[in-house]
């Protein structure tokens, strides 16, 4: 049984039936799913949830699916982690890292949206997955497809890390290099989409696909012991998440899980890819798209097609947002790494820099809950490091040389216990 | 400026309001006036494109041979024989 009433145009209002679709026929506008949540008052509750798994289908009565999940069973429940050494470092007084680089089964956010859209693809009867992916994307749809048995083929720029393109074909789907950006993999895809009967995920599955980014939200608040951070800092890049983490803590909201803490969402960009924060500050309705050039490609989306609600969200909510270069956004990655133990990409290494700017900045303050939305993992990105940890010497397997090594070098950290 | 005859690529959310076709050949200068002449040619498509008279529908990119228009003069964009114009909805991304 599921609470889902409709897909319906987000702009028009106009309801569809459960299908796949890619957009609202009336007005080209994106279409979004619907739910009862009269009906799940007073059955969807904390105990409820509580008693459900240790992954995102602990949430599957807000999920758009008919049937039992047939995918990422293992998928979400990722560590909220309280960062109270980085939050000395940056004298703030409460804050978390929501860390999606240990998501399973392949270390980004995207395990949550994937494991919904391949459960749709089952339901829908689809034999073929697959996506436009700038690389976190196509391993999720690679590897929950493996896992699934359903053949998949992933679309995504030529120039992508090498670890990335690893980490895609090592689940056996077909991979489409296609000469671009993200943006022109992007069109194809959508144009794919209209010729082949295939589920392209963030494409003709996408309504229901996105759904599955607001247990990144969710998980937040129910870790945070059902309250919602006061300032939550997220990535922005095809605009999926932010309005998605926004959405699952209205349904909180809406459904009394939650407090109405009037939570603030704060966009982070690549300088080199930040068409929402140019928005923003220049107080424009619309962002104008640009061509990314930034070591943050899994972000490097410059024409972002959920860009229109991540403005409106992010106004709203009275947020703000930010974008850091690429030398702030590496600094930023080894603070987070130094401080908490967590590895990320140039994505992650991007909202950090970002958050400490907000912070530094007093759009943030100081004394209130913040929350840092890390979504992918830096393992898979090594090239980006290139350069920042000189080579060590080697030295003979003897203790004096050990000794002169040790003395010779130096390891300054901050005291551990505060 | 002489007129320019292109066959427009239409998304197949739209084909209806065309008559199925999956492309439409207009004649016109600039990327504005090719799209005004399908505009007045299939009225209802054309209250889709266009968000008011001159400002396109934020949910649709038109791209010219590959380029997105606002990377180029927008509406005013000139057009030449052999171009290839695209309607492409805004639809994927993450």
């Amino acid at each position: 049984m599921s609470y889902v009433k409709s897909l319906r145009g987000k702009e028009s209002g106009v309801d569809y039936p459960i299908e796949p679709r890619t957009i609202c026929d009336s007005d080209f506008g994106p279409v979004e799913v619907t739910y009862d949540y009269e009906a799940m008052k007073g059955k969807v509750t904390r105990e409820s949830i509580e008693a459900g798994p240790l992954s995102l289908w602990r949430y599957r009565d807000l999920l758009p699916i008919e049937n039992e999940p047939r995918a990422g069973l293992q998928s979400g429940w990722t560590p909220l982690v309280k960062a109270d050494r980085l939050a000395k470092h940056l004298g703030v007084k409460e804050l978390y890292i929501k860390d999606d680089s240990a998501n399973y089964p392949s270390f980004s956010y995207k395990d949550r949206v994937v494991a919904v859209a391949v459960t749709k693809a089952f339901e829908f009867g689809f034999d073929t997955v697959g996506c436009a992916s700038t690389g976190n994307l196509a391993h999720s749809v690679s590897a929950h497809a493996a896992a699934a048995g359903l053949k998949a083929c992933v679309m995504v720029p030529h120039d992508l890390e090498a670890g990335k393109m690893v980490g895609m074909n090592v689940f056996g789907p077909r991979v489409v290099r296609i000469e671009g950006n993200y943006d022109d993999v992007n069109r194809l895809c959508s144009q794919i989409a209209d010729k082949y009967n295939w589920a392209i995920v963030n494409v003709n599955l996408r309504p229901f696909y996105t759904e599955g980014a607001k247990t990144h939200g969710f998980e937040i608040a129910e870790q945070m012991g059902w309250k919602l951070p006061k300032h939550t800092v997220v990535p922005v890049a095809g605009g999926t998440i932010l309005p998605k983490i926004w959405k699952g803590y209205q349904e909180f909201i809406e459904l009394g899980l939650v407090e109405d803490n009037k939570p603030a969402m704060y966009g982070a960009q690549a300088e080199g890819c930040n068409p929402i924060v140019t928005a923003l500050e220049e107080e424009a309705e619309l962002f104008r798209p640009q061509k990314p050039n930034t070591i943050a490609k899994s972000i490097a989306i410059g024409n972002p097609a959920d860009g229109y609600y991540v403005l409106k969200n992010i106004r709203e909510s009275g947020g703000y947002g930010a974008s850091a270069s690429d030398p702030e956004i590496l600094e930023a990655i080894k603070l987070l790494a130094e401080h908490e133990g967590i590895f990320t990409e140039p994505a992650g290494g991007t909202t950090m820099a970002c958050a400490i700017k907000l912070i530094k900045s007093g759009r943030i303050p100081k004394d209130e809950p913040i929350c840092v939305c890390i979504t992918g993992n830096g393992l898979k990105t090594l090239e980006a490091m290139d350069g920042q940890f000189p080579e060590s010497r080697a030295i003979p397997a003897k203790m004096a040389d050990f000794d002169q090594l040790i003395q010779e070098t130096s390891q300054t950290k901050e005291p551990a216990h505060v | 400026m002489s007129d320019t005859t292109l066959a427009v690529e239409i998304p197949t959310a739209l084909r209806p309001q065309v008559g199925d076709q999956e492309s439409v050949e207009v004649s016109g200068g600039t990327v504005g006036e090719l799209l005004g002449k399908l505009k007045a040619e299939y009225p209802d498509f054309g209250a889709k494109l266009y968000k008011t008279d001159t400002e396109l529908n934020r949910f649709i990119n038109i791209y010219l041979n590959d380029e997105d228009i606002r990377f180029l003069e927008n509406l005013e964009t000139p057009v030449k024989a052999g171009d290839h114009l695209a309607i492409v909805p805004a639809i994927a991304g993450g």
